[in-house]
């Protein structure tokens, strides 16, 4: 649907229906928080504070202890607290070995996991967006992570894998084919188009997803015994996680997040227009290219961990861009946690909502999302 | 300041701008006029580096493609003709930005001491009570304003400027002449500007560059070259008699 939405929109050669879709959010960005803001300080706060750190670390510790506590077998909060606080501290956890045999091997990982990959696609969905000025904007629409799939689909299909790391054959072929479908986007627009133009690379990454799609559905086809695994993965799933998964997801965010957050300033220069960015002194294609480029590299890790999941990278930010308006200084952070407490959710709702049966996590969060995505579009349509 | 040598642009096959070459000098205000796809537009986008272009830029004699965007920013303003923005950003945050280039960085450290530019920058245009506005809900000459003031705000030596009344009523056209005009007069400074209005580009100018189908026709002092010869020549009709005629109406009126 979102891939539909933006083809019209590029053959259009214009964002106008998109931006005035936007502009529609603005009634909702008069909410009582943002007013609240504005009386108490008298200006508009250009970063996180402290307080609002607080708020948003204890909503997503709240949010992961109840993940971490509801299940096909419920887990008592203070058992589970004890055994998490004993685990820190290094004491042993002789009072509740279930919790400690469910919650510890189990489901610790998977939700750490879950809230990652929630918090790195939110992140690249917020800066997207604000690179392309393009409210539809998520690594989908731009082919990285139908690229990542891609190289994550060969590599299941063909049993790649690296001796010692049980993921690191799809994890680094994901990564690769991200890598590549960048550089091939890339070129392509460089090619097309020498300012790397925003409609060009988005209507580029549309054909460039479809045709990596249409190679993804033949190797599956040809994918034999295996085709179940694949399209289970494709689905996006995160049972069985590791801590080790949860490591590297955490070492990348810290990482390529990090280079994200450093470029607010530059990406708020980027929505407010490139044109503009330039002026004012951005380094148009630098910047372009790093973002890019951490984008991908953390859209490749996701996906050879979790599959594709949609919706995650476009919807958080919509919804936090109510609270906290557009200025990615404010945006980014909260992107980080809402994003993750959002799939930690949804996440939730697949492990449990058909118990003991388990739905793939892309399922809901598409599910969700598109409902959530109709009612913003609705509401903000009507508002105008 | 600025020395602009052999410049030529080409999209795929056409050329847009053949081989030209002027110069602007402090206290200068050159207008650049010509009728529509002469390429005055694509002057602008060359020197601000938003195209591709052969030939050379020498902004106070090193070329502006070896400098930093950064540092290019901080002497050189450029206006753009239209303005659309994404989001929601209020009029400050965009008029903030204009300090970007000024922007203490990580390893440079120092303060920005900017906040007097950006407070004179919103007094001249005006635009203190609009500050906490989102700029999606301007009209079209607020939207103007704004983005003169985050060039202002920006503080350069040269300000280029691209149709800069493009969107504004008589009174704010008058206005934002006014305001550049103060503005050019500090020493040291200078504007391009691309005007459409032949009696605005005449009476604030000073030198002119008059263009025609990429190519100059003439450049230099303004009065020689708006000359009725050349503007005749150019756009190919009696631009002096129509304009008579114009201004002519309104005298019978009164």
């Amino acid at each position: 649907m979102v891939l539909r939405f933006c083809t019209i929109l590029c053959t259009e050669n214009r964002f106008d229906p998109i931006m005035s879709a936007e502009s529609g959010f603005f009634p909702l960005r008069t909410c009582f928080l943002q007013e609240d803001l504005i009386l108490k300080s008298n200006k508009r706060p250009e970063s996180f504070r402290p307080l609002e750190y607080l708020i948003f670390i204890a909503v997503t510790t709240a949010v992961m202890l109840l993940c971490v506590c509801v299940g096909s077998v419920m887990l008592p909060l203070k058992d589970t607290v004890t055994v998490l606080l004993n685990a820190l501290t290094g004491a042993g956890f002789p009072e509740s070995e279930l919790a400690a045999n469910i919650l510890l091997p189990v489901r610790l990982p998977r939700v750490l996991c879950v809230a990652l990959v929630g918090a790195s696609l939110s992140l690249c969905g917020g800066a997207m967006q604000g690179l392309l000025k393009n409210p539809l904007a998520d690594g989908t629409t731009l082919g990285v992570s139908s690229g990542a799939s891609l190289g994550a689909v060969l590599a299941i299909a063909f049993s790649l894998s690296i001796p010692g790391i049980s993921f690191g054959g799809t994890m680094l072929s994901a990564i690769l084919f991200a890598f590549l479908s960048l550089a091939l986007i890339l070129t392509l627009a460089y090619r097309l188009d020498s300012s790397l133009s925003t409609n060009t690379i988005i209507l580029i990454g549309v054909i460039f997803s479809m045709f990596a799609s249409s190679i993804s559905s033949l190797v599956i086809t040809f994918a034999g015994d295996r085709v179940k695994t694949i399209t289970f993965w494709t689905l996006g799933s995160l049972q069985g996680s590791s801590y080790e998964n949860a490591l590297v997801l955490l070492g990348t965010l810290v990482l390529f997040g990090g280079v994200l957050l450093g470029y607010s300033q530059e990406l708020n220069a980027f929505a407010v227009g490139e044109d503009n960015a330039r002026n004012i002194g951005v380094n148009v294609r630098r910047v372009k290219l790093m973002v890019l480029i951490s984008i991908s590299v953390l859209i490749g890790v996701c996906v050879s961990i979790s599959g594709t999941i949609g919706f995650v990278g476009l919807v958080t930010p919509h919804m936090l861009r109510s609270l906290t308006g557009p200025n990615h200084k404010r945006l980014l952070p909260a992107t980080l946690f809402g994003g993750a407490c959002f799939l930690m959710l949804a996440d939730l709702l697949s492990r449990t909502l058909l118990n003991p049966r388990e739905l793939p996590l892309g399922v809901v969060t598409s599910f969700v999302g598109s409902l959530l995505f109709i009612y913003i579009f609705y509401t903000s349509r009507k508002g105008d | 300041m600025l020395e602009v040598k052999n410049l030529t642009v080409r999209f795929g096959n056409t050329t847009i701008i053949n081989d030209i070459s002027f110069s602007v000098s402090p206290g200068q205000w050159l207008m650049v006029v010509g009728p529509n796809g002469a390429g005055k537009t694509t002057i602008i986008s060359a020197v601000s580096r938003a195209v591709p272009y052969t030939g050379q830029v020498l902004f106070d004699g090193t070329d502006v493609q070896r400098r930093k965007s950064r540092e290019l920013a901080q002497c050189m303003g450029v206006l753009s003709q239209s303005h659309y923005v994404g989001y929601g950003f209020t009029v400050e945050e965009v008029i903030r930005l204009g300090r970007y280039a000024h922007a203490p960085g990580l390893l440079t450290g120092g303060r920005d001491d900017g906040e007097k530019k950006v407070l004179d920058a919103i007094e001249k245009t005006g635009l203190e009570s609009c500050l906490r506005q989102s700029v999606l809900t301007l009209s079209g000459g607020e939207l103007q304003r704004t983005f003169l003031a985050q060039v202002f705000a920006q503080d350069p030596r040269l300000l280029i400027l691209d149709e800069p009344t493009n969107h504004l009523d008589l009174v704010y056209q008058k206005q934002v002449f006014h305001l550049v005009q103060e503005w050019v007069k500090e020493p040291g400074r200078a504007v391009i500007s691309v005007v459409h209005d032949l009696s605005l580009a005449r009476a604030y100018g000073t030198h002119a560059l008059l263009m025609q189908k990429g190519r100059i026709v003439s450049v230099g002092p303004v009065e020689k070259v708006m000359t009725p010869e050349h503007l005749n020549a150019v756009y190919s009709m009696d631009v002096f008699a129509w304009m008579q005629n114009l201004y002519g109406q309104w005298k019978t009126l009164s």
